[in-house]
Protein backbone atom coordinates (compact mmCIF):
# COMPACT_ATOMS: atom_id res chain seq x y z
CA UNK A 1 0.00 0.00 0.00
CA UNK A 2 1.22 3.24 -0.73
CA UNK A 3 3.24 2.34 -3.24
CA UNK A 4 2.62 4.04 -6.53
CA UNK A 5 3.15 0.93 -9.47
CA UNK A 6 1.80 3.03 -12.07
CA UNK A 7 5.19 5.07 -12.39
CA UNK A 8 5.70 5.20 -16.02
CA UNK A 9 4.83 1.43 -16.03
CA UNK A 10 8.34 1.21 -14.35
CA UNK A 11 8.90 -1.47 -12.38
CA UNK A 12 12.62 -1.48 -10.75
CA UNK A 13 14.81 -4.92 -9.18
CA UNK A 14 14.09 -2.89 -5.86
CA UNK A 15 10.26 -3.42 -6.36
CA UNK A 16 10.38 -6.56 -8.00
CA UNK A 17 12.75 -7.79 -4.56
CA UNK A 18 10.54 -6.50 -2.34
CA UNK A 19 7.34 -8.12 -3.47
CA UNK A 20 9.66 -11.16 -3.73
CA UNK A 21 10.82 -10.80 0.08
CA UNK A 22 6.62 -10.33 0.74
CA UNK A 23 6.01 -13.09 -1.04
CA UNK A 24 8.94 -15.37 0.50
CA UNK A 25 10.16 -15.68 -2.95
CA UNK A 26 14.39 -15.81 -3.34
CA UNK A 27 14.85 -15.04 -6.61
CA UNK A 28 18.21 -14.27 -8.50
CA UNK A 29 19.38 -11.19 -9.56
CA UNK A 30 18.98 -12.22 -13.40
CA UNK A 31 15.51 -13.52 -12.05
CA UNK A 32 14.67 -10.15 -10.34
CA UNK A 33 15.88 -8.26 -13.68
CA UNK A 34 13.69 -10.58 -15.67
CA UNK A 35 10.60 -10.19 -13.44
CA UNK A 36 11.55 -6.36 -13.52
CA UNK A 37 11.06 -6.02 -17.24
CA UNK A 38 8.13 -8.61 -17.36
CA UNK A 39 6.34 -7.03 -14.77
CA UNK A 40 6.64 -3.49 -16.50
CA UNK A 41 5.49 -4.90 -19.87
CA UNK A 42 2.56 -5.85 -17.95
CA UNK A 43 1.61 -2.67 -16.52
CA UNK A 44 2.44 -1.18 -19.84
CA UNK A 45 -0.73 -3.31 -20.95
CA UNK A 46 -2.58 -1.94 -17.83
CA UNK A 47 -1.63 1.33 -18.61
CA UNK A 48 -3.34 1.22 -22.26
CA UNK A 49 -6.65 0.68 -20.77
CA UNK A 50 -6.36 4.11 -19.05
CA UNK A 51 -6.68 5.31 -22.30
CA UNK A 52 -10.60 4.04 -22.35
CA UNK A 53 -13.21 6.24 -20.83
CA UNK A 54 -14.46 4.18 -17.96
CA UNK A 55 -15.61 7.19 -16.44
CA UNK A 56 -19.61 5.25 -16.06
CA UNK A 57 -18.07 1.29 -14.99
CA UNK A 58 -18.29 0.32 -11.95
CA UNK A 59 -15.50 -1.63 -10.73
CA UNK A 60 -14.97 -4.95 -11.26
CA UNK A 61 -14.69 -7.24 -8.61
CA UNK A 62 -15.68 -10.29 -9.58
CA UNK A 63 -16.20 -11.97 -13.16
CA UNK A 64 -19.02 -13.61 -12.45
CA UNK A 65 -22.56 -11.70 -11.82
CA UNK A 66 -23.55 -13.74 -8.78
CA UNK A 67 -24.48 -12.31 -4.85
CA UNK A 68 -24.94 -13.48 -1.60
CA UNK A 69 -23.98 -16.97 -2.08
CA UNK A 70 -24.47 -18.20 1.36
CA UNK A 71 -24.81 -21.91 3.53
CA UNK A 72 -26.81 -22.02 6.33
CA UNK A 73 -25.56 -22.36 10.05
CA UNK A 74 -25.26 -25.50 10.00
CA UNK A 75 -22.39 -28.16 11.72
CA UNK A 76 -20.81 -30.79 9.07
CA UNK A 77 -17.95 -33.47 10.55
CA UNK A 78 -14.64 -32.37 10.72
CA UNK A 79 -11.93 -33.92 9.36
CA UNK A 80 -10.16 -36.67 11.64
CA UNK A 81 -7.27 -35.40 12.92
CA UNK A 82 -4.57 -37.98 12.02
CA UNK A 83 -5.76 -37.56 8.33
CA UNK A 84 -5.00 -34.11 8.40
CA UNK A 85 -1.56 -33.87 10.00
CA UNK A 86 -0.47 -36.54 7.82
CA UNK A 87 -0.59 -33.51 5.19
CA UNK A 88 1.46 -31.62 7.53
CA UNK A 89 5.62 -31.67 7.12
CA UNK A 90 6.09 -32.16 10.92
CA UNK A 91 3.48 -32.70 13.21
CA UNK A 92 2.99 -34.50 16.73
CA UNK A 93 0.24 -36.18 18.19
CA UNK A 94 -1.78 -33.41 18.40
CA UNK A 95 -0.95 -30.26 16.26
CA UNK A 96 0.79 -28.49 13.56
CA UNK A 97 4.65 -28.26 14.06
CA UNK A 98 5.99 -24.97 13.18
CA UNK A 99 9.23 -23.30 13.62
CA UNK A 100 8.53 -20.82 16.11
CA UNK A 101 7.98 -17.36 14.59
CA UNK A 102 9.85 -15.81 17.25
CA UNK A 103 13.16 -17.95 17.08
CA UNK B 1 8.14 29.95 25.23
CA UNK B 2 6.30 27.39 26.79
CA UNK B 3 7.99 25.00 28.94
CA UNK B 4 7.01 21.48 27.86
CA UNK B 5 7.21 19.95 31.55
CA UNK B 6 4.47 22.63 32.43
CA UNK B 7 2.28 21.07 29.34
CA UNK B 8 -1.12 19.59 29.58
CA UNK B 9 -1.83 16.82 27.17
CA UNK B 10 -5.00 14.96 26.14
CA UNK B 11 -5.34 11.62 25.23
CA UNK B 12 -6.97 10.33 22.03
CA UNK B 13 -8.07 6.89 21.79
CA UNK B 14 -9.77 5.08 19.14
CA UNK B 15 -10.78 1.12 20.06
CA UNK B 16 -11.11 -1.56 18.03
CA UNK B 17 -12.74 -4.76 18.93
CA UNK B 18 -12.65 -7.87 17.65
CA UNK B 19 -15.73 -10.19 18.74
CA UNK B 20 -16.38 -13.47 17.84
CA UNK B 21 -19.73 -14.52 17.11
CA UNK B 22 -21.69 -17.22 18.30
CA UNK B 23 -22.45 -19.04 15.19
CA UNK B 24 -22.66 -23.03 15.48
CA UNK B 25 -19.70 -23.33 12.65
CA UNK B 26 -17.23 -21.46 11.14
CA UNK B 27 -17.49 -18.25 9.05
CA UNK B 28 -16.93 -20.25 5.71
CA UNK B 29 -16.84 -23.95 6.49
CA UNK B 30 -19.27 -26.22 8.27
CA UNK B 31 -16.80 -27.14 11.05
CA UNK B 32 -18.15 -26.37 14.33
CA UNK B 33 -16.86 -24.01 16.52
CA UNK B 34 -15.30 -24.96 19.84
CA UNK B 35 -13.49 -23.96 22.48
CA UNK B 36 -11.22 -25.96 25.28
CA UNK B 37 -11.53 -29.20 23.08
CA UNK B 38 -8.66 -31.47 22.04
CA UNK B 39 -6.07 -29.16 19.57
CA UNK B 40 -6.77 -29.98 15.48
CA UNK B 41 -10.12 -32.10 15.99
CA UNK B 42 -12.33 -29.19 14.17
CA UNK B 43 -10.79 -28.40 10.87
CA UNK B 44 -11.38 -29.50 7.59
CA UNK B 45 -9.50 -28.45 4.24
CA UNK B 46 -11.44 -25.34 4.14
CA UNK B 47 -9.98 -23.96 7.06
CA UNK B 48 -6.60 -25.62 6.53
CA UNK B 49 -6.10 -23.54 3.49
CA UNK B 50 -5.74 -26.88 1.49
CA UNK B 51 -5.69 -25.77 -2.66
CA UNK B 52 -8.90 -26.03 -4.24
CA UNK B 53 -11.61 -25.85 -1.40
CA UNK B 54 -13.69 -23.06 -2.33
CA UNK B 55 -14.80 -21.40 1.22
CA UNK B 56 -18.95 -20.00 1.79
CA UNK B 57 -20.25 -17.45 3.79
CA UNK B 58 -22.23 -18.23 6.99
CA UNK B 59 -25.84 -16.77 6.77
CA UNK B 60 -26.60 -16.82 10.29
CA UNK B 61 -22.69 -14.68 10.23
CA UNK B 62 -23.82 -12.16 7.80
CA UNK B 63 -27.05 -11.48 10.26
CA UNK B 64 -25.14 -10.98 13.14
CA UNK B 65 -22.92 -8.19 11.46
CA UNK B 66 -25.97 -6.74 9.96
CA UNK B 67 -27.53 -6.92 13.46
CA UNK B 68 -24.11 -5.36 15.15
CA UNK B 69 -24.17 -2.78 12.44
CA UNK B 70 -27.66 -1.72 12.68
CA UNK B 71 -27.26 -1.39 16.43
CA UNK B 72 -24.60 0.44 16.27
CA UNK B 73 -26.25 3.03 13.87
CA UNK B 74 -24.13 1.88 10.68
CA UNK B 75 -25.01 2.37 7.12
CA UNK B 76 -25.00 -1.36 5.62
CA UNK B 77 -23.06 -1.23 1.98
CA UNK B 78 -25.95 -2.26 -0.36
CA UNK B 79 -22.82 -4.46 -1.98
CA UNK B 80 -20.42 -5.58 0.17
CA UNK B 81 -16.53 -7.72 -0.68
CA UNK B 82 -14.27 -9.86 1.17
CA UNK B 83 -10.75 -9.11 0.72
CA UNK B 84 -7.37 -11.15 0.85
CA UNK B 85 -5.14 -9.59 3.33
CA UNK B 86 -1.72 -11.21 3.00
CA UNK B 87 0.34 -12.07 5.73
CA UNK B 88 2.99 -14.88 6.17
CA UNK B 89 2.48 -16.11 9.76
CA UNK B 90 1.76 -19.76 11.09
CA UNK B 91 -1.24 -19.05 12.42
CA UNK B 92 -3.02 -18.48 9.08
CA UNK B 93 -2.48 -21.74 6.75
CA UNK B 94 -3.38 -19.67 3.64
CA UNK B 95 -1.17 -17.02 4.24
CA UNK B 96 -3.77 -14.93 3.86
CA UNK B 97 -6.92 -13.68 6.00
CA UNK B 98 -10.56 -13.45 4.20
CA UNK B 99 -10.90 -10.23 5.83
CA UNK B 100 -12.95 -6.94 4.58
CA UNK B 101 -11.13 -3.85 3.08
CA UNK B 102 -12.96 -0.63 1.21
CA UNK B 103 -16.25 -1.73 1.16
CA UNK B 104 -17.31 -2.99 4.97
CA UNK B 105 -20.16 -4.50 5.40
CA UNK B 106 -21.09 -1.93 7.77
CA UNK B 107 -19.58 1.52 8.05
CA UNK B 108 -20.65 5.19 9.96
CA UNK B 109 -22.44 4.51 13.21
CA UNK B 110 -22.09 5.69 16.82
CA UNK B 111 -22.81 4.69 20.33
CA UNK B 112 -22.85 6.97 23.41
CA UNK B 113 -20.92 9.65 21.77
CA UNK B 114 -18.55 7.69 20.41
CA UNK B 115 -18.78 6.96 16.56
CA UNK B 116 -17.91 3.91 14.87
CA UNK B 117 -15.80 4.15 11.52
CA UNK B 118 -16.15 0.78 10.71
CA UNK B 119 -17.61 -2.82 11.60
CA UNK B 120 -16.50 -5.49 9.43
CA UNK B 121 -16.34 -9.35 8.50
CA UNK B 122 -13.53 -11.52 8.55
CA UNK B 123 -12.07 -14.93 9.74
CA UNK B 124 -9.80 -15.64 13.01
CA UNK B 125 -6.53 -17.17 13.14
CA UNK B 126 -5.26 -20.39 14.82
CA UNK B 127 -3.83 -20.34 17.78
CA UNK B 128 0.12 -21.03 18.23
CA UNK B 129 0.60 -23.06 21.06
CA UNK B 130 4.67 -22.35 21.95
CA UNK B 131 7.20 -24.72 23.47
CA UNK B 132 7.90 -23.47 26.83
CA UNK B 133 4.84 -21.83 26.76
CA UNK B 134 5.47 -18.68 28.47
CA UNK B 135 2.71 -16.54 27.03
CA UNK B 136 4.99 -15.18 25.13
CA UNK B 137 6.29 -15.34 21.76
CA UNK B 138 9.98 -14.72 21.87
CA UNK B 139 12.18 -17.55 23.22
CA UNK B 140 10.35 -20.52 22.15
CA UNK B 141 11.79 -23.22 19.57
CA UNK B 142 9.45 -24.50 18.44
CA UNK B 143 5.50 -23.98 18.18
CA UNK B 144 2.58 -26.29 17.83
CA UNK B 145 -0.44 -25.13 15.70
CA UNK B 146 -4.02 -25.94 16.89
CA UNK B 147 -6.66 -24.81 14.09
CA UNK B 148 -9.69 -25.37 16.01
CA UNK B 149 -9.75 -21.73 16.64
CA UNK B 150 -8.98 -20.78 12.61
CA UNK B 151 -12.06 -19.61 10.54
CA UNK B 152 -14.41 -18.77 13.42
CA UNK B 153 -16.34 -15.83 12.57
CA UNK B 154 -15.30 -12.21 13.43
CA UNK B 155 -16.68 -8.85 13.86
CA UNK B 156 -13.88 -6.22 13.94
CA UNK B 157 -15.19 -3.11 15.02
CA UNK B 158 -13.62 0.44 14.83
CA UNK B 159 -14.61 3.75 16.61
CA UNK B 160 -12.76 6.88 15.35
CA UNK B 161 -10.38 8.37 18.15
CA UNK B 162 -13.55 10.23 19.74
CA UNK B 163 -12.32 9.17 23.53
CA UNK B 164 -10.32 11.17 25.78
CA UNK B 165 -9.17 8.78 28.77
CA UNK B 166 -8.47 5.34 29.74
CA UNK B 167 -11.59 5.46 32.10
CA UNK B 168 -14.15 6.77 29.49
CA UNK B 169 -12.59 3.79 27.04
CA UNK B 170 -13.20 1.40 29.53
CA UNK B 171 -16.46 2.47 30.25
CA UNK B 172 -17.45 2.47 26.50
CA UNK B 173 -15.74 -0.86 26.18
CA UNK B 174 -18.35 -2.03 28.85
CA UNK B 175 -21.33 -0.28 26.94
CA UNK B 176 -20.68 -2.28 23.35
CA UNK B 177 -19.87 -5.50 25.25
CA UNK B 178 -23.85 -4.91 27.09
CA UNK B 179 -24.78 -4.14 23.77
CA UNK B 180 -23.47 -7.28 22.24
CA UNK B 181 -24.70 -9.30 24.65
CA UNK B 182 -28.05 -7.99 24.61
CA UNK B 183 -27.49 -8.59 20.48
CA UNK B 184 -26.72 -12.63 21.14
CA UNK B 185 -24.34 -12.35 18.95
CA UNK B 186 -21.45 -13.65 20.68
CA UNK B 187 -20.16 -14.87 24.28
CA UNK B 188 -18.45 -11.50 25.11
CA UNK B 189 -15.93 -13.42 27.08
CA UNK B 190 -12.87 -11.26 27.68
CA UNK B 191 -11.02 -14.94 29.06
CA UNK B 192 -11.53 -16.46 26.53
CA UNK B 193 -11.21 -14.34 23.90
CA UNK B 194 -14.53 -14.24 22.46
CA UNK B 195 -14.18 -10.26 22.99
CA UNK B 196 -10.53 -8.66 22.25
CA UNK B 197 -10.24 -4.80 22.88
CA UNK B 198 -6.77 -3.38 21.46
CA UNK B 199 -6.56 0.90 21.69
CA UNK B 200 -4.53 3.11 19.99
CA UNK B 201 -3.41 5.71 21.76
CA UNK B 202 -1.96 9.07 21.05
CA UNK B 203 -1.70 12.42 23.25
CA UNK B 204 -1.43 15.95 22.02
CA UNK B 205 -1.35 19.33 23.91
CA UNK B 206 -4.42 20.17 25.05
CA UNK B 207 -6.55 22.22 22.79
CA UNK B 208 -4.62 21.21 19.55
CA UNK B 209 -6.40 19.52 16.42
CA UNK B 210 -3.71 17.47 14.91
CA UNK B 211 -2.75 14.21 16.23
CA UNK B 212 -0.21 12.48 17.77
CA UNK B 213 1.71 10.17 16.99
CA UNK B 214 -0.52 6.60 17.91
CA UNK B 215 0.71 3.68 19.23
CA UNK B 216 -1.25 0.60 19.32
CA UNK B 217 -2.06 -1.75 22.25
CA UNK B 218 -2.99 -5.15 22.39
CA UNK B 219 -3.92 -7.70 24.87
CA UNK B 220 -5.85 -6.09 27.85
CA UNK B 221 -8.03 -9.20 28.63
CA UNK B 222 -10.92 -6.99 31.01
CA UNK B 223 -11.69 -4.00 30.87
CA UNK B 224 -9.93 -3.33 33.76
CA UNK B 225 -6.56 -4.13 32.07
CA UNK B 226 -7.44 -2.18 29.20
CA UNK B 227 -8.24 0.82 31.93
CA UNK B 228 -4.42 0.26 33.47
CA UNK B 229 -3.06 -0.29 30.03
CA UNK B 230 -4.04 3.01 28.28
CA UNK B 231 -3.24 5.01 31.37
CA UNK B 232 0.62 3.40 31.53
CA UNK B 233 0.74 3.97 27.92
CA UNK B 234 -0.99 7.91 28.29
CA UNK B 235 1.87 8.17 31.41
CA UNK B 236 4.60 6.32 28.97
CA UNK B 237 4.23 8.81 25.94
CA UNK B 238 4.01 11.91 28.28
CA UNK B 239 6.92 11.29 29.56
CA UNK B 240 8.69 11.26 26.33
CA UNK B 241 7.28 14.08 24.86
CA UNK B 242 8.23 16.31 28.15
CA UNK B 243 11.80 15.12 27.55
CA UNK B 244 11.45 16.20 24.29
CA UNK B 245 11.26 12.57 22.81
CA UNK B 246 9.13 11.50 20.16
CA UNK B 247 6.93 9.15 20.30
CA UNK B 248 7.68 5.60 17.87
CA UNK B 249 4.78 4.39 15.83
CA UNK B 250 4.48 0.41 17.31
CA UNK B 251 2.06 -2.08 18.14
CA UNK B 252 2.66 -2.91 22.02
CA UNK B 253 1.65 -6.10 24.74
CA UNK B 254 0.77 -4.78 27.83
CA UNK B 255 1.59 -7.61 30.26
CA UNK B 256 -1.62 -7.94 32.84
CA UNK B 257 0.94 -9.12 35.51
CA UNK B 258 3.33 -6.53 35.79
CA UNK B 259 1.43 -3.38 34.35
CA UNK B 260 4.69 -3.46 31.88
CA UNK B 261 4.52 -2.62 28.30
CA UNK B 262 6.69 -4.12 25.54
CA UNK B 263 7.48 -3.65 22.13
CA UNK B 264 5.99 -6.27 19.44
CA UNK B 265 7.67 -7.87 16.92
CA UNK B 266 5.48 -6.41 13.63
CA UNK B 267 3.65 -9.53 11.45
CA UNK B 268 5.08 -8.42 8.41
CA UNK B 269 7.29 -5.56 7.13
CA UNK B 270 5.72 -2.00 6.85
CA UNK B 271 2.17 -3.66 7.30
CA UNK B 272 2.65 -4.42 3.07
CA UNK B 273 -0.62 -6.56 3.30
CA UNK B 274 -1.62 -6.40 -0.70
CA UNK B 275 -5.01 -6.21 -0.16
CA UNK B 276 -6.60 -7.97 -3.34
CA UNK B 277 -10.68 -8.80 -3.24
CA UNK B 278 -10.96 -12.36 -2.40
CA UNK B 279 -11.78 -13.77 -5.85
CA UNK B 280 -13.59 -17.22 -4.35
CA UNK B 281 -16.42 -15.20 -2.52
CA UNK B 282 -18.99 -12.91 -4.47
CA UNK B 283 -20.04 -9.88 -2.62
CA UNK B 284 -22.73 -9.53 -0.20
CA UNK B 285 -25.98 -7.41 -1.30
CA UNK B 286 -28.23 -7.39 1.68
CA UNK B 287 -31.54 -7.33 0.30
CA UNK B 288 -34.25 -5.40 2.07
CA UNK B 289 -35.42 -8.68 3.62
CA UNK B 290 -31.92 -9.68 5.39
CA UNK B 291 -31.75 -6.25 6.65
CA UNK B 292 -35.74 -6.71 7.74
CA UNK B 293 -34.94 -10.08 9.24
CA UNK B 294 -32.00 -8.42 11.41
CA UNK B 295 -33.48 -5.37 12.57
CA UNK B 296 -36.33 -7.46 14.06
CA UNK B 297 -33.98 -9.46 15.62
CA UNK B 298 -32.70 -6.05 18.14
CA UNK B 299 -34.19 -6.39 21.17
CA UNK B 300 -34.20 -3.75 23.13
CA UNK B 301 -30.45 -2.56 23.93
CA UNK B 302 -28.61 -1.27 27.20
CA UNK B 303 -28.69 2.34 26.15
CA UNK B 304 -32.55 2.70 25.54
CA UNK B 305 -32.85 0.17 28.85
CA UNK B 306 -31.36 3.34 31.11
CA UNK B 307 -33.77 5.71 29.46
CA UNK B 308 -36.25 3.44 30.07
CA UNK B 309 -35.51 2.68 34.02
CA UNK B 310 -35.28 6.53 33.75
CA UNK B 311 -38.36 7.15 32.64
CA UNK B 312 -40.67 4.14 33.82
CA UNK B 313 -38.91 3.81 37.42
CA UNK B 314 -37.89 7.52 38.11
CA UNK B 315 -34.46 5.97 38.71
CA UNK B 316 -31.29 8.39 38.78
CA UNK B 317 -29.70 8.95 35.81
CA UNK B 318 -26.63 6.95 37.15
CA UNK B 319 -28.24 4.21 38.55
CA UNK B 320 -30.36 3.75 35.47
CA UNK B 321 -27.30 3.56 33.21
CA UNK B 322 -25.26 1.66 36.19
CA UNK B 323 -28.08 -1.12 35.62
CA UNK B 324 -28.61 -0.87 32.20
CA UNK B 325 -24.77 -1.49 31.26
CA UNK B 326 -24.14 -4.23 33.40
CA UNK B 327 -26.95 -6.58 31.70
CA UNK B 328 -26.76 -9.26 35.11
CA UNK B 329 -27.73 -6.43 37.69
CA UNK B 330 -30.13 -5.32 35.31
CA UNK B 331 -32.11 -8.51 35.09
CA UNK B 332 -31.49 -8.74 38.73
CA UNK B 333 -33.41 -5.56 39.00
CA UNK B 334 -36.45 -6.46 36.70
CA UNK B 335 -36.93 -9.65 38.72
CA UNK B 336 -36.97 -7.89 41.48
CA UNK B 337 -39.18 -5.30 40.70
CA UNK B 338 -41.34 -7.47 39.17
CA UNK B 339 -42.02 -9.32 43.13
CA UNK B 340 -41.87 -5.87 44.66
CA UNK B 341 -42.72 -2.50 42.46
CA UNK B 342 -43.22 0.01 45.37
CA UNK B 343 -39.99 1.64 45.96
CA UNK B 344 -37.57 1.23 42.49
CA UNK B 345 -35.54 3.54 43.75
CA UNK B 346 -34.35 2.13 46.88
CA UNK B 347 -33.99 -1.48 44.91
CA UNK B 348 -31.99 0.21 42.85
CA UNK B 349 -29.63 1.41 45.35
CA UNK B 350 -29.71 -1.91 46.75
CA UNK B 351 -28.53 -3.51 43.51
CA UNK B 352 -25.59 -1.42 42.23
CA UNK B 353 -23.84 -1.26 46.07
CA UNK B 354 -24.87 -4.29 47.86
CA UNK B 355 -25.65 -7.35 46.09
CA UNK B 356 -22.78 -7.69 43.05
CA UNK B 357 -23.00 -9.86 40.54
CA UNK B 358 -22.69 -13.63 42.11
CA UNK B 359 -23.52 -13.07 45.36
CA UNK B 360 -26.02 -15.25 47.42
CA UNK B 361 -28.56 -12.86 47.38
CA UNK B 362 -31.71 -13.57 45.26
CA UNK B 363 -33.93 -11.24 43.28
CA UNK B 364 -36.91 -12.35 45.55
CA UNK B 365 -35.00 -12.04 48.38
CA UNK B 366 -33.95 -8.01 47.97
CA UNK B 367 -37.35 -7.29 46.53
CA UNK B 368 -38.86 -8.91 50.02
CA UNK B 369 -36.48 -6.95 52.53
CA UNK B 370 -37.43 -3.32 50.71
CA UNK B 371 -41.08 -4.36 51.09
CA UNK B 372 -40.25 -4.69 54.96
CA UNK B 373 -38.46 -1.28 54.64
CA UNK B 374 -41.95 -0.03 53.45
CA UNK B 375 -43.97 -1.66 55.82
CA UNK B 376 -41.78 -0.29 58.47
CA UNK B 377 -40.92 -3.57 60.04
CA UNK B 378 -37.17 -2.90 59.28
CA UNK B 379 -35.20 0.58 59.37
CA UNK B 380 -33.22 1.44 56.49
CA UNK B 381 -29.97 1.50 58.26
CA UNK B 382 -30.85 -2.28 59.94
CA UNK B 383 -31.19 -3.19 56.08
CA UNK B 384 -27.85 -2.78 55.64
CA UNK B 385 -26.96 -5.75 57.96
CA UNK B 386 -29.57 -7.79 56.43
CA UNK B 387 -28.23 -6.66 53.13
CA UNK B 388 -24.79 -8.50 54.03
CA UNK B 389 -26.45 -11.37 55.65
CA UNK B 390 -28.13 -12.03 52.14
CA UNK B 391 -24.96 -10.93 50.10
CA UNK B 392 -22.79 -13.50 51.89
CA UNK B 393 -25.17 -16.80 52.76
CA UNK B 394 -28.65 -15.76 51.11
CA UNK B 395 -31.22 -16.34 53.23
CA UNK B 396 -34.66 -15.35 53.58
CA UNK B 397 -34.78 -11.16 55.22
CA UNK B 398 -37.26 -11.71 57.72
CA UNK B 399 -35.82 -14.66 58.96
CA UNK B 400 -32.59 -12.61 59.24
CA UNK B 401 -34.39 -10.16 60.96
CA UNK B 402 -35.83 -12.32 63.22
CA UNK B 403 -32.92 -14.40 64.14
CA UNK B 404 -30.64 -11.25 64.55
CA UNK B 405 -32.89 -9.01 66.54
CA UNK B 406 -32.95 -6.74 63.61
CA UNK B 407 -36.67 -5.78 63.85
CA UNK B 408 -37.38 -1.71 63.69
CA UNK B 409 -37.53 -0.12 67.50
CA UNK B 410 -40.92 1.17 67.95
CA UNK B 411 -44.13 1.65 70.18
CA UNK B 412 -42.82 1.78 73.93
CA UNK B 413 -39.76 0.56 73.33
CA UNK B 414 -38.73 3.74 71.19
CA UNK B 415 -40.32 6.04 72.87
CA UNK B 416 -39.13 5.28 76.00
CA UNK B 417 -35.11 5.09 74.31
CA UNK B 418 -36.67 8.98 72.47
CA UNK B 419 -37.59 10.12 75.98
CA UNK B 420 -33.79 9.18 77.44
CA UNK B 421 -32.18 10.56 74.38
CA UNK B 422 -34.09 14.00 74.88
CA UNK B 423 -33.39 14.26 78.60
CA UNK B 424 -29.45 13.48 77.94
CA UNK B 425 -29.34 16.35 75.33
CA UNK B 426 -31.18 19.31 77.11
CA UNK B 427 -28.41 21.81 75.05
CA UNK B 428 -29.65 20.21 71.67
CA UNK B 429 -33.37 20.78 72.95
CA UNK B 430 -32.81 24.50 73.50
CA UNK B 431 -31.50 25.40 69.81
CA UNK B 432 -34.37 23.68 68.85
CA UNK B 433 -36.37 25.77 70.10
CA UNK B 434 -34.55 28.94 69.53
CA UNK B 435 -35.24 27.79 65.87
CA UNK B 436 -31.77 25.84 64.96
CA UNK B 437 -33.48 22.86 63.76
CA UNK B 438 -30.32 20.85 62.43
CA UNK B 439 -29.38 20.71 66.52
CA UNK B 440 -32.35 17.82 66.09
CA UNK B 441 -29.61 15.48 64.78
CA UNK B 442 -27.75 15.04 67.85
CA UNK B 443 -31.37 13.43 69.42
CA UNK B 444 -31.47 11.42 66.05
CA UNK B 445 -27.86 10.22 66.41
CA UNK B 446 -28.45 9.10 70.39
CA UNK B 447 -31.68 7.47 69.73
CA UNK B 448 -29.64 5.19 66.21
CA UNK B 449 -26.78 4.66 68.76
CA UNK B 450 -29.38 3.25 71.55
CA UNK B 451 -31.27 1.12 68.76
CA UNK B 452 -28.58 -0.01 66.60
CA UNK B 453 -29.67 1.82 63.51
CA UNK B 454 -32.94 -0.09 63.67
CA UNK B 455 -35.01 3.06 64.27
CA UNK B 456 -36.34 4.62 61.30
CA UNK B 457 -35.01 8.48 60.95
CA UNK B 458 -38.10 10.00 60.09
CA UNK B 459 -40.15 8.01 62.89
CA UNK B 460 -37.74 9.23 65.53
CA UNK B 461 -37.81 12.86 64.83
CA UNK B 462 -41.61 12.68 64.57
CA UNK B 463 -41.15 11.31 68.16
CA UNK B 464 -38.72 13.77 69.17
CA UNK B 465 -40.72 16.94 67.90
CA UNK B 466 -43.78 15.82 69.44
CA UNK B 467 -42.39 15.35 72.92
CA UNK B 468 -40.76 18.53 72.93
CA UNK B 469 -43.60 20.86 71.18
CA UNK B 470 -41.20 21.57 68.74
Amino acid sequence: MGRTLFCGAVIDREQVNHVARLARLRLTDEQAEQMAAELSKVLDHIEKMGELDLADVAPTSHVVELENVLREDEARPSWPRDRMLAEAPDADAEGFRVPSPGS
Amino acid sequence: MEVASARQYEPVIGLEIHVQLATDTKMFCGCELSFGLDPNTRTCPVCLGHPGVLPVPNRRAIEFGLMIGLALGCEIAPRSIFHRKNYFYPDNPKAFQISQYDVPLCSGGELAGVRVHRAHLEEDAAKLVHAGESGRIHGAEASVVDFNRAGTPLVEIVTEPDIHSAAEAAEWARLLRETLRALGVSDVNMDEGSLRVDGNVSIRPAGEATLGVKTELKNMNSFRFLERGLDAEIARQEGILREGGQVEQETLHFDNRTGALSSLRSKEEAHDYRYFPEPDLVPIAPTEAMIEMARAAIPELPLARAERFERDHDLPADSARLLAFRGEQGDFFEAALAVSPSDPRTLANYVVNDVPPGSAATPEAVAKLVDLIGAGTVSRGAAKEVLEVLAAEGGDPEQIVADRGLGAAGGDELGAIVDQAIAENAGAVEKIREGKDQAIGAIVGAVMRQTKGRADGGEVQKLIRERIGA
